[in-house]
């Protein structure tokens, strides 16, 4: 009877708990596989050469992972870690952003100032556009209208009119552009500059610059101080952003534009995930090897998880 | 010779198609990609065309002869640089109307500098040029280049960044005291503070060794012993015999450091020395502008896209050059301007910064024109640090601990 009640209690809660967080280790060929609910390692998979960037199809039934020094987007069994197939994705692919229609993956190769798009289904490659020198960060619109490379050399953001498969604005943004995100629903974009230490804010309407920001963190020389990789808590009005060898996570107040803290995390800091609820982050920190979980509550950083060597990329899957 | 490059967009792509891997895609590309081309046309055409013309001028130098054949020096150095730099700037050019020009002279021996330079400047007042610095500094005070921007892409001399310096040169190498200071910044790191010297004959041999004996100076190390190489014996028959005997009377010391920066003896020092001691300097840990051995910030991107039009690893003075035409890229595309007065104020104001794929924004030294930079200690396998190094700190930017900081600089022309 007890025994009945404790399994149900376990099988009630395990739904909510059971999330996982995959990160790509660059320079191990593997992706490290978290649970959000013991915030342990749980598998360790093999993946081609250099793993860079990381999506699930929308159903999560399917693992998308650039496996840059491949040349290929392998496409994975979340369950086995099997690799099901390689799809052709151009030279180098570094980070891709999947369309909401489920459908296609826009690539950014980056040895090859080519942005790539692929259609899953039918593995071809639909259009190669061509944008700036070293494109990495890639961002699709809600409403899947707007596709955004970002180059890192060429600083800029490129508008791509996902319909036409057409760069319709280029937009300059400061020094060594790595990451973008769309938010309220389309109409705001937001563009992390590395090496210019800052954050450029665009009404998509019309492509013009609404905000720009950096950061200060006492005792770090600014030139560490590297915005990349960023998320938004889901009321959108809190933004993490990881700030790379500066070894820690700014939270910034997403309607003024204002730091309100600076986390500590580990080395060379990248990329990051939310679990579920979007009460615990988990940031990939590629010098020290590690994933820092933030509790997003208190915003205090709560364990580091050692995974495998210069993890880059993180994506959630339930 | 006198060669020209123009680097439009769609040139820039041919040259990439060349050794595309990923060529089951290509007929689809090159339909896809003339219609964005088409697209780019219509969308530029509107805009006002920006054209910068660089100039580039390589100085024939008559190299010492070497013990080992083992490393020639490639025929494009510096100029490879350049290209790839161009290439870079044509594509980000290619989105806003700005296209770039390289007009090249590479001089052969008995060719005349002054009339090379004359020539160029006449063209553009954009000139990267490799020469020794007396060369420079004639081609810096000729009238034609009052008003202009050139840039010393080889010459580490110290003078040049101190009593010698000029107001319309500027600095893409690193000085010799950066790379001196970014040695003396590792042995203080290790502990490493009691150092030796073997210097060859040559110019380029003693004016680095005189930037290391001033970074000894200025980081508290000790020079406890000096020696000057002027064997003429070919070593490869002899090293072994010959460099435990002729560093066995410097006594025992932790480091030992060669100032030979033409590769002629040092090769045959390491391993040889009568104690069992590291070997620093123009071989063993070097500190250099540029490696195949960086990899991160991004480098291996520009170590592969190099390397693929180039055939051949990027060196420092490729780096150098890279670096000069990259920073007059960055100053069209931010000023949307190709005159002179307005890419220089630009350049040496505090809202340029160079992505230079070291790990942080590089900026021009406004008391004498040089490029900050990070620099990587390395020894041939591996990248062992990147100064200047945790705990060097400055009260500006860690950078100006590397080279001549304000107050050191006896330059008076930028004030």
């Amino acid at each position: 009877m007890i025994r009945t009640i404790v399994f149900a209690a376990t099988c009630l809660a395990s739904p909510a708990l059971g999330g996982e967080i995959w990160v790509t280790n660059e320079k191990d060929n593997t992706v490290s596989v978290i649970s959000t609910e013991t915030l342990e390692v749980i598998h360790t998979y093999a993946t081609g050469e250099r793993p860079r960037g990381i999506t699930f199809s929308r159903d999560y039934s399917r693992v998308y992972i650039c496996a840059s020094d491949s040349d290929a987007v392998q496409v994975m069994d979340p369950a086995t870690g099997e690799i099901l197939h390689d799809l052709p994705s151009g030279e180098d692919p570094e980070q891709f952003v999947l369309h909401p229609d489920d459908r296609h993956l826009y690539i950014a190769n980056e040895d090859d100032a080519v942005t790539t798009v692929v259609d899953v289904e039918s593995r071809k490659v639909v259009a190669q556009i061509d944008v700036g020198v070293e494109p990495e960060g890639m961002a699709v619109s809600p409403d899947g209208r707007i596709v955004i490379t970002t180059s890192e050399t060429t600083n800029m953001a490129h508008w791509i009119d996902a319909e036409t498969q057409r760069i319709f604005a280029n937009t300059l943004v400061d020094s060594r552009p790595r990451h973008a995100e769309f938010i309220h629903d389309g109409a705001q974009l937001w563009v992390s500059s590395e090496i210019g230490g800052s954050i450029t804010v665009f009404n998509v309407a019309d492509q013009t610059e609404m905000a720009k920001f950096s950061f200060e963190i006492q005792g770090v020389h600014p030139d560490r101080v590297q915005p990349v990789g960023f998320e938004f808590t889901a009321d959108e009005k809190t933004a993490f952003v990881a700030l790379g060898p500066s070894n820690h996570v700014a939270v910034v107040n997403a309607e003024t534009f204002e730091v309100e803290e600076y986390i500590l995390v580990g080395r060379r800091v990248w990329h990051m995930a939310f679990n579920d609820d979007k009460s615990l982050l988990f940031t990939t920190n590629g010098v020290s090897g590690d994933v820092t979980v933030i509790d997003v509550a208190s915003r205090r950083a709560v364990k580091s998880i050692k995974v495998g060597r210069y993890p880059w990329g993180a994506a959630y899957r339930p | 010779m006198d060669l020209r490059y123009r680097s439009t967009a769609t040139q820039t792509k041919v040259v990439f198609w060349g050794h595309r891997k990923a060529d089951r895609f290509f007929s689809m590309r090159w339909n896809i990609l003339t219609t964005v081309m088409a697209g780019f046309v219509l969308c530029t055409a509107a805009q006002a065309e920006v054209v910068l013309q660089v100039g580039y001028l390589s100085v024939f130098e008559t190299l010492p002869p070497t013990l080992s054949n083992l490393d020639p020096e490639p025929a494009d150095i510096g100029l490879a640089g350049a290209q790839t730099g161009l290439d870079d700037n044509a594509t980000t050019g290619s989105f806003l109307g700005h296209s770039y020009d390289l007009t090249v002279r590479q001089l052969k021996e008995g060719e005349d500098p002054l009339s090379a330079a004359t020539d160029l400047l006449a063209q553009s007042p954009f000139l990267i040029v490799d020469a020794t610095a007396d060369v420079l500094l004639t081609i810096a005070d000729l009238p034609q280049a009052q008003g202009a921007i050139i840039f010393n892409a080889a010459a580490g001399d110290v003078t040049l960044r101190s009593a010698d310096c000029r107001v319309n040169l500027l600095h893409s190498v690193p000085s010799d005291a950066m790379r001196t200071d970014a040695l003396a910044q590792f042995f203080v790191s290790r502990r490493w503070d009691d150092l030796v010297m073997i210097s060859g004959t040559h110019a380029q041999d003693l004016t680095y060794a005189d930037a290391m004996r001033r970074s000894l100076t200025k980081f508290g190390l000790r020079l406890s012993g000096e020696k000057t190489w002027a064997f003429d014996a070919d070593m490869r028959r002899a090293a072994s015999q010959e460099v435990p005997l002729f560093t066995q009377d410097l006594g025992d010391y932790d480091v030992l450091i060669l100032a030979d920066e033409g590769h002629d003896f040092g090769r045959y020092v390491l391993y040889n020395t009568w104690y069992p001691r590291p070997v620093a300097g123009s071989e063993g840990l070097s500190a250099l502008t540029w490696s195949p051995v960086i990899e991160q910030w991004g480098a291996a991107q520009l170590q592969s896209r190099f390397t693929a039009a180039h055939g051949r690893n990027m060196t420092g003075q490729d780096y150098a050059a890279w670096a000069a035409i990259r920073t007059l890229g960055e100053a069209v595309t931010r000023t949307n301007s190709a005159d002179a007065a307005t890419l220089r104020a630009y350049i040496l104001s505090d809202d340029f910064a160079l992505a230079g794929f070291k790990g942080r924004p590089l900026t021009y030294r406004a008391w004498n024109g040089q490029l900050r930079q990070p620099i990587a200690l390395v020894h041939p396998r591996a990248l062992v640090a990147d100064a200047p190094l945790d705990g060097f700190l400055h009260q500006t930017n860690e950078l100006d601990t590397l080279g001549l900081d304000r107050p050191e600089s006896k330059c008076e022309a930028f004030e």
